[in-house]
């Protein structure tokens, strides 16, 4: 008899929108080695292809289903440094578990629960696994700890360079810290995964915007042989439509962070304050759109929608996201552009003016493109808007290195295969150079450039 | 954590602090700030440099006590520490030889426009510093500013020391006799550095404004600080902090500031009731 894709247990949604606790609770070690049998074991592996950083899936999960729940982690380890942070964000529906041969027929084996069940067993039972490197290799800087600046390193360190991480926030982990709400991505987890990246031998200084308080040049000069820029896409993107800064107008950066970072969900025990807006809308379609819509039900909104220009088959958003959205109420209006925010004599926004759009030809990017109905505006009251339609690269650092070759919409450009610029020496990969993307798709680049790296160094001795 | 190497209470409200930064000490110049956070539960928020000493490796800061997380950095003592500091951000202040520059500041506006005096009168311009205060006791830094700037105007509202009125009337005094200055700087709360826009308009005094928006990052990353500059949304952390005082929509700015008063105040009555 075929075993069924095994599911984790969750909390209930009416519950989960009170708190900011994780909403799935992982599987039992039965439920994952009854979820690890399922897996065939191709030979050609389809699923080891499908995965940016190359971990070799059939091998952890056979580990798992022999009930080696270590092995199965230092496996996932060999290649893949945040696993717990992955098995939990990546969206696996489009990486290694679309091409498993078992989804051709049925449900593909849950590959990414897996490696989180496999992570968590080793962050709780063994929690100082990785042995500090005494390297005397070349000296890495790596600016900017998010997913593509952790991997880049922790890879350098394990070829033996010794790597400093310059961070310009006071926590590491970029998005993963400021972005991911706690309820998706708990705090706790990014703060062991970012430990053992440590523990690797690798250093991490916070509160040093590269570009402000250090440049590369001094980088060099203090003995830095090669240097990865991994600082993001922090730039938020606003619609220029009239009345956006508006009080009660948030980017999801500045909600999302707020929160997150600065923990303004504790408020007044943290000091950080964040508007609890009753009447939130959320305009995007993405997984940050997601965590915005969530985030305000769980600040207590009586009443959050989703406004996307499109329909539910263009939205970016993870599938399984919109789905926890909508199972804890959050309303989606698709179809719909705001077009003008109206606000108080105070100042503050108390609502929009939007058209209803109608979906016509493809555009480059593949989707139908939304197209304005003539005739169709009309007015919805708010007293929170969070504008979650991306960002653009953060300025700061190709501000302060003007030699570097950007690209059309500010990022840098370079080799795809190994992170090269355009100037000797400065690698760079995740969203700086490629736009807005997922944590593993930085974390692919980050491998790719640590490796870019490896062959620079060795080449000029 | 950075040390704090001297705290000195300069007047009922504001503190001067010195703190332990050596790079920022190195880099910072005229215009720049940090963003601070003072502990684990603090919040982050920006302060202007004010000077800095590269040989011993700190910067100065000189922080008004209005809320709690200025509050908590005024009682910091010296020796004590705070947790995170980073910078120097924003851009620098734009300076060149234009003759004679007029540099308008109120209440701690005195401390952020002095690094700024310094540097017009390195490049070989007359500084006309005016600068004001409620009362007598309120005037801070008096005679650094004595010693940076060309001429010294002194300002109180009630008249307790120098001359009875606003910062204003000195410079339409100027204006009114003839003497236009070639720049006008103006840096402290935001109904004066509107005011001074409103006397310059007329006249089209080049007219510079040193904004304090409401940040988080302060790094380009939020969004908090962004303010309408000439109809175009500019960030005040990366595409500031000086802009074109004549094309700053003050009103919107003012409306910003007020975003939090509520939560502000919520915070500083549980932290004052500890």
């Amino acid at each position: 008899m075929q075993i069924p894709r095994q599911h984790m247990a969750e909390q209930e949604p009416s519950e989960r929108i009170r708190n900011f606790n994780e909403v799935p609770f992982g599987y039992t070690p039965e439920q994952a080695k009854k979820e690890a049998e399922r897996c065939l074991q191709c030979k050609n592996a389809p699923c080891r292809d499908g995965c940016p950083v190359e971990v070799d899936i059939p091998a952890f999960i056979e580990l798992i289903k022999k009930g080696d729940f270590s092995g199965a982690a230092r496996k996932l380890k060999e290649t893949n440094s945040l696993p717990a942070i992955c098995g939990r964000v990546c969206p696996q529906e489009d990486q290694c578990e679309k091409v498993c041969v078992l989804g051709k027929k049925g449900e593909p084996v849950a590959i990414g629960t897996l490696e989180r069940f496999a992570a968590d067993w080793e962050l709780k039972h063994h929690p100082g696994s990785p042995s500090p490197s005494s390297s005397r290799g070349a000296r890495v800087a790596v600016i900017g700890a998010g997913p593509a600046g952790l991997t880049c390193a922790a890879d350098l360190a394990r070829m033996g360079y010794r790597v400093t991480i310059f961070e310009a926030l006071h926590q590491p982990g970029g998005v993963l810290t400021y972005g991911i709400p706690e309820f998706r991505l708990p705090k706790e987890i990014v703060k062991r995964e970012v430990e053992n990246v440590r523990k690797m031998g690798v250093e991490l200084k916070e509160d040093q915007v590269v570009g402000c308080t250090i440049s590369p040049e001094e980088l060099f000069r203090d003995g830095f042989r090669a240097i990865f820029i991994g600082t993001g896409a922090g730039l938020p993107r606003f619609m220029k439509i009239p009345g956006e800064n508006l009080n009660g107008v948030y980017s999801a950066n500045e909600y999302l962070t707020r929160v997150n970072l600065m923990k303004a969900y504790l408020f007044p025990q943290y000091d950080t304050p964040v508007i609890r807006g009753k009447k939130v809308f959320v305009i995007g379609g993405g997984n940050v759109a997601m965590d915005s819509a969530r985030t305000a039900l769980r600040l207590g909104a009586k009443e959050v929608r989703i406004i996307y220009r499109r329909t539910r088959k263009e939205a970016p958003a993870r599938r399984e996201e919109i789905h926890h959205a909508e199972e804890e109420g959050v309303v989606f209006k698709f179809l719909t552009l705001p077009v003008r925010y109206r606000g108080d004599e105070k100042g503050w926004i108390t609502g929009m003016e939007c058209l209803k759009m109608k979906l016509g030809e493809p555009d480059e990017s593949g989707r139908r493109r939304p197209i304005p109905i003539e005739g169709s505006e009309f007015s919805i009251e708010c007293d929170l808007v969070v504008v979650a339609i991306g960002n653009d690269p953060n300025p700061l650092l190709p501000r302060a290195v003007p030699g570097l070759k950007m690209g059309r919409k500010g990022t840098i450009e370079i080799d795809p295969a190994t992170g090269q610029t355009s100037m000797k020496g400065i690698f760079a990969g995740g969203d700086i150079a490629t736009g807005a993307a997922t944590v593993i798709e930085a974390m692919g680049a980050g491998k790719a450039a640590a490796r870019g790296i490896n062959i620079y160094l060795k080449l000029s001795g | 954590m950075y040390r704090i190497t001297e705290s000195r209470r300069l007047t009922p409200e504001a503190v001067l602090l010195k703190i332990e930064a050596p790079r920022i000490a190195r880099k910072r110049k005229a215009g720049q700030f940090v963003i601070i956070r003072v502990d684990e539960t603090g919040e982050r928020f920006p302060l202007t440099i004010v000077d800095s000493d590269p040989s011993t490796g700190t910067i100065t800061l000189v922080v008004q006590e209005v809320g709690t997380s200025t509050k908590k950095l005024g009682r910091r003592r010296t020796g004590e520490s705070i947790l995170d500091l980073t910078g120097p951000l924003g851009h620098p202040t734009g300076v060149k030889k234009w003759g004679r520059v007029a540099c308008v500041a109120g209440g701690i506006g005195v401390a952020e426009v002095l690094p700024v005096i310094k540097a017009i009168r390195g490049a070989g311009n007359i500084a006309l510093a005016i600068i004001g205060a409620r009362t007598q006791d309120l005037i801070i830094l008096e005679d650094e500013m004595r010693e940076a700037a060309s001429e010294l105007y002194i300002t109180t509202d009630d008249g307790s020391y120098g001359r009875r009125g606003l910062v204003t009337d000195v410079l339409c005094d100027l204006i009114n006799n003839g003497s236009i200055p070639d720049r006008v700087f103006a840096i402290g709360p935001v109904p004066m550095m509107r005011a001074v826009t409103a006397l310059t308009r007329p006249y089209n005094i080049p007219t510079i404004v040193s904004l304090n928006a409401l940040m988080v990052d302060g790094t380009g990353m939020c969004g908090c600080c962004r303010v309408s500059v000439g109809g175009e949304t500019k960030f005040t952390c990366v595409d500031g902090p000086d802009f074109d005082a004549h094309q700053v929509d003050f009103e919107e700015l003012v409306q910003r500031q007020k975003i939090y008063l509520p939560q502000e105040k919520e915070s500083l009555q549980r932290y004052e009731g500890f």
